[in-house]
């Protein structure tokens, strides 16, 4: 198996990147073993818990889903990334605030999938459709609630800057 | 009246200047979690670090009779192959027995099986290889012969004299048995009006933690030393015990622990796999590291809550509750798990029953069988979840019997609040609870008499909502109680260390460890309260057993009870140091002098004598300019083990209000609520957070949750795409109340509030689903977890 690799050429949070990756090697160990870009986590390897969720040409993809090699010439945005441009840092804030997160191996991935929400929603979402949108990202510890009550208050304060 | 916000702590002496405890303040390491930059072990390098797999069992039980290894040995990247026997050479196996567990047996467990495996998923070779990828492709050319052996799978039939011994050496396949029997059961049973019996099941299920147990093992042979990255909840058991099972000292031995992706109990246990990576870095002096996938979580995380109960509960007229009486029959896989065993879940199930109430009848059998599945042991919450659900189920299947409103029937048989201390028939002692303030306080937040008033309304259209309540009580706290007194090298004690560094600022070394509850918040706020200066001032370092006082670490909602009353007193202790330092530089009496704010002050009338940071300054750097003699002491460091009674128990009580769907069977949670008392509150909002999280994890138990096994015992479900968990679509809100019972056994009076989620919700998801189905005429549901199969079933339309 090991013969069976392949050059990519790729954006990754602003910087370009080029590697030569095992064909069989996912999107997220490329990130977590071949970057050092350990922010993105393996929770289940088989796209149930959503703890690999990363973007990928604007879109969230499940990273354990997600051939590295299929990547090349995309442009891939993780947490750390997210984090250094400021543009989910007041979801961070919030998540902080209302401790939306206990173990926080989820966190990047609820973050990433937030964010997808709030860019994507025109009007305030409903606790509901909060809940729907998140229902991919597992998390053990916070029961969901504080997770909710974080996305639903950016919501509104953005929806409120909007005015 | 409707009570909607979370209910305030009353604050006592605890109320400093300046105090932090009672507020809700937010956790100080959270913004590296928040932005990807924490550290799981599963994130750790080292250099020269290699990657083990495991050649793990197919069978439930099968002798090992040839493992053929040449061709994986030259497989690309191949370290080294090696096999039980020959880890056997560096590491001697365990045996989970505690001595007050009495009668309790197992059998000695190694980290690879040798000549037999006796559970699907137990290691039987370790391939250790540069990447996990080649240490897993080498694991597919070894080439293991086995015999298969009969499995025993049903608990039911383990100790049958046709069922051959899982271990010949025991004997028989009895773990463990224990038998109560208080009051005079049989004339109470006798006449009671009422008597009704049921039998619960409890469906095996695990914990799930987001990240996969992960270690990684350093051996250093120029030292001498093993250094262990782990995500563990208790740091200094882990030490012992590798040091221990490897032949060298305990100093030899390190344990860091940094961010761990979920616990729950999960991460304080002796797992093979990882006692077997500890064994391989010390043969092979170089690091190695495993990180358990999914699949292997399943198979290999302990499971827990696998229990059949059949139990009674007699009433007279007046619903005076006369007799409990269960029997309990549990499985718990080949082995007793180590060092905390597998006794302890059936142990608490005969300690809780009946715990609310004043009855003072109650019998119990509790049976513990050996059987080839996955070990159980203790898992979030710890036999609370059964006990609860099968007392809170029985209350209300006779409360319904008799035609009596279910509040009303508990308030009539509960403990009186004003009759503490009291005891229990199971002899459960309880320093101080409230139940009566709980269920009013639940009473009133959830507007039972105009839920009880929708919910008739809608039955006339064909909507089936029902209510359910459990009142519970919750094990906080632990002395040396619980697992000290069997010969347990789990210290019930935890420690403080505390300093104030060159510019005023505060560090603290503590033994409790952040699972993400939020200990570092509570030690920091304990800390910044007693000492007197703003939590911003004060770094918490946690799991590093080089580092830390000895400790136990954070498992039965003990880290903020017994670590934070150990921070609160350590920061009063350096505070009456800093205070002799700043006397004798401002030739005052110490004992006329605070610290609030960072800035030593006259304790009368506040004015502000004398900065931190310069006091540092003169007292690290200019000690020449002190009275001769006088010695400034820096750094102090405080103890706390709770003495006065076993267990600071707490209590309360949770409803959930849902609707079931009668043609599919789907059950929809509309509200779930939580009055619960933990004593001192000390921070609202981090209780709170634990309390949801653990309802949230009850609820999978009730709905979701089932580790399925077929007759050969292989597990039929070990992914999460059919071993289904509580996702956010399908939680409800929940709201959580408080009543505050300090106790006195500590100045900061705080109880634990970790497991009262689990422990309750359960049953009373249970109960709501009962009370939904009642006018249908369904048979009660008492077998967990409640799918809709379940569901159609007992309205008989399957």
């Amino acid at each position: 198996m090991r013969d069976k690799s392949a050059d990519i050429s790729l954006t990754v949070n602003g910087e370009r990147v080029q590697e030569r990756v095992d064909a069989r090697k996912t999107l997220v160990d490329f990130l977590r073993d071949d970057l050092a870009l350990t922010g993105s986590h393996v929770g289940c390897e088989h796209g149930v818990c959503g703890a690999c969720t990363v973007r990928v040409n604007g879109e969230i993809v499940r990273g354990c889903l997600m051939l590295a090699v299929q990547c090349d010439g995309a442009k891939i945005e993780t947490i750390e990334g997210l984090s250094d441009s400021g543009e989910v840092a007041d979801l961070q804030a919030a998540f902080e605030q209302r401790n939306a997160l206990q173990c926080g191996f989820c966190t990047p991935g609820m973050l990433t999938a937030a964010q997808e929400l709030l860019e994507r929603s025109k009007t305030v979402p409903s606790r509901d459709e909060i809940r729907e949108h998140l229902s991919g990202n597992y998390c053990r510890c916070t029961g969901y609630h504080a997770i909710v009550d974080a996305v639903e208050a950016v919501a509104q304060a953005r929806a409120g800057d909007r005015k | 009246m409707k009570i909607t916000d979370d209910s305030p702590p009353t604050l006592t002496a605890l109320d400093r200047p300046n105090s932090y405890i009672g507020r809700s303040v937010p956790r100080p390491n959270l913004q590296r979690l928040t932005q990807g930059r924490g550290q799981y072990v599963s994130d750790v390098a080292l250099p020269r670090m290699a990657h083990v797999a495991f050649v793990r069992s197919p069978h439930a039980h099968a002798r090992i009779v040839k493992i053929v290894t040449e061709t994986a040995k030259n497989a690309p990247g191949v370290v080294a192959i090696v096999t039980g026997a020959e880890i056997a050479k560096v590491m001697t196996p365990w045996v989970g027995v505690l001595t007050h567990l009495k009668g309790l047996k197992s059998a000695p467990q190694a980290p690879i099986a040798i000549e037999r495996a006796c559970w699907q998923g137990e290691a039987v070779c370790a391939v250790v290889a540069r990447t996990r990828a080649e240490a897993e492709d080498a694991c597919e050319l070894i080439d293991v012969s086995y015999e298969q052996l009969v499995p025993i799978t049903d608990p039911e039939t383990a100790l049958d004299a046709g069922t051959p011994a899982m271990h010949a050496s025991l004997g028989d396949n009895l773990c463990f048995e224990r038998k109560l029997d208080v009051g005079a059961v049989d004339k109470a049973f006798a006449e009671s009006d009422t008597v009704v019996e049921a039998t619960f099941r409890f469906g095996r299920h695990t914990g799930v933690t987001n990240e996969p147990r992960s270690i990684v093992a350093d051996w250093n042979e120029g030292e001498q030393r093993m250094t262990v990255y782990q995500g563990t909840q208790a740091p200094h058991m882990m030490q012992n015990l590798f040091a221990k099972h490897l032949g060298i000292a305990e100093h030899q031995v390190r344990v860091l622990t940094k961010d761990v992706g979920g616990s729950f109990g999960i991460k304080v246990h002796t797992y093979a796999d990882e006692m077997a990576t500890v064994a391989l870095s010390k043969l092979l002096k170089r690091p190695v590291k495993f990180v358990a996938d999914r699949i292997e979580s399943f198979v290999t995380d302990i499971h827990a809550r696998d229990h059949r109960i059949k139990a009674k509960i007699g009433v007279s007229k007046d619903g005076t509750i006369t007799a409990f009486e269960i029997d309990d029959l549990t499985g718990i896989g080949p082995y007793s798990v180590y060092p905390r065993t597998s006794g302890i879940e059936a142990n608490q199930i005969v300690n809780l029953v009946g715990g609310p109430y004043s009855c003072p009848n109650y019998r119990a059998q509790a049976r513990v069988v050996f059987q080839n599945k996955n070990v159980m042991c203790q898992y979030r919450a710890v036999g609370h979840p059964i006990a609860t659900a099968v007392t809170e189920g029985l209350v209300e299947l006779a409360a319904a019997r008799i035609g009596m409103d279910p509040l009303e029937f508990r308030r009539r048989n509960m403990i009186s609040d004003d009759a503490y201390p009291a005891q229990s028939a199971a002899g459960l002692k309880f320093e101080k609870l409230s139940h009566h303030e709980s269920i009013a306080h639940l009473d009133a937040m959830m507007n039972y008499a105009g839920l009880r008033a929708e919910q008739k309304k809608l039955r006339d259209k064909g909507i089936y909502r029902g209510i359910g309540f459990a009142s519970f009580i919750e094990v906080t706290n632990p002395s040396a109680a619980f697992y000290g007194v069997g010969g347990a090298r789990i210290t019930s004690m935890d420690g403080a260390t505390v300093k104030l560094d060159a510019q005023g600022a505060i560090i603290v070394q503590t033994g409790v460890t952040e699972q993400g509850q939020g200990a570092e918040a509570v030690v920091a706020q304990c800390v910044a309260s007693a000492f007197g200066v703003p939590i911003e001032m004060v770094r918490v370092i946690t799991g590093d057993t080089d580092n830390t006082p000895y400790g136990g670490g954070t498992w039965a909602s003990r880290a903020a009870g017994i670590g934070g009353e150990a921070a609160w007193q350590a920061g009063k202790a350096l505070r009456a140091n800093v205070l002799a330092v700043a006397g004798a530089m401002l030739q005052a009496k110490p004992e006329e002098l605070d610290i609030r704010n960072a800035i030593v002050i006259d304790k009368e009338k506040g004015t502000e004598r004398l900065p931190l940071d310069e006091l540092a300054r003169v007292a690290y750097f200019r000690p020449d300019t002190l009275p001769p003699g006088f010695q400034a002491e820096l750094m102090a460091t405080r103890h706390y083990v709770p003495r006065a009674w076993p267990f600071a128990f707490t209590n309360g009580i949770q409803a959930s209000y849902l609707e079931v769907d009668v043609d599919t069977g789907f059950v929809r949670l509309l509200k779930h609520w939580c009055v619960e008392d933990c004593g001192t509150i000390i921070n609202p909002q981090l209780v709170d957070e634990q309390i949801r999280g653990g309802v949230v994890q009850g609820i999978g138990a009730a709905l979701f949750e089932h580790c399925l096994y077929d007759e050969r015992g292989q597990l039929l479900n070990g992914n999460m795409a059919d071993y289904l968990v509580p996702m956010a679509a399908e939680m409800p809100d929940i709201e959580c109340g408080h009543v505050v019972s300090p106790t006195a056994d500590s100045e900061l009076g705080a109880k634990g509030a970790g497991e009262a989620g689990t422990a309750g919700a359960p049953g009373c998801v249970m109960n709501a689903i009962n009370d939904a189905l009642r006018p249908l005429g369904a048979q009660p549901l008492t077998d967990m977890p409640f799918t809709p199969d379940k569901i159609l079933r007992a309205l008989g339309k399957v």
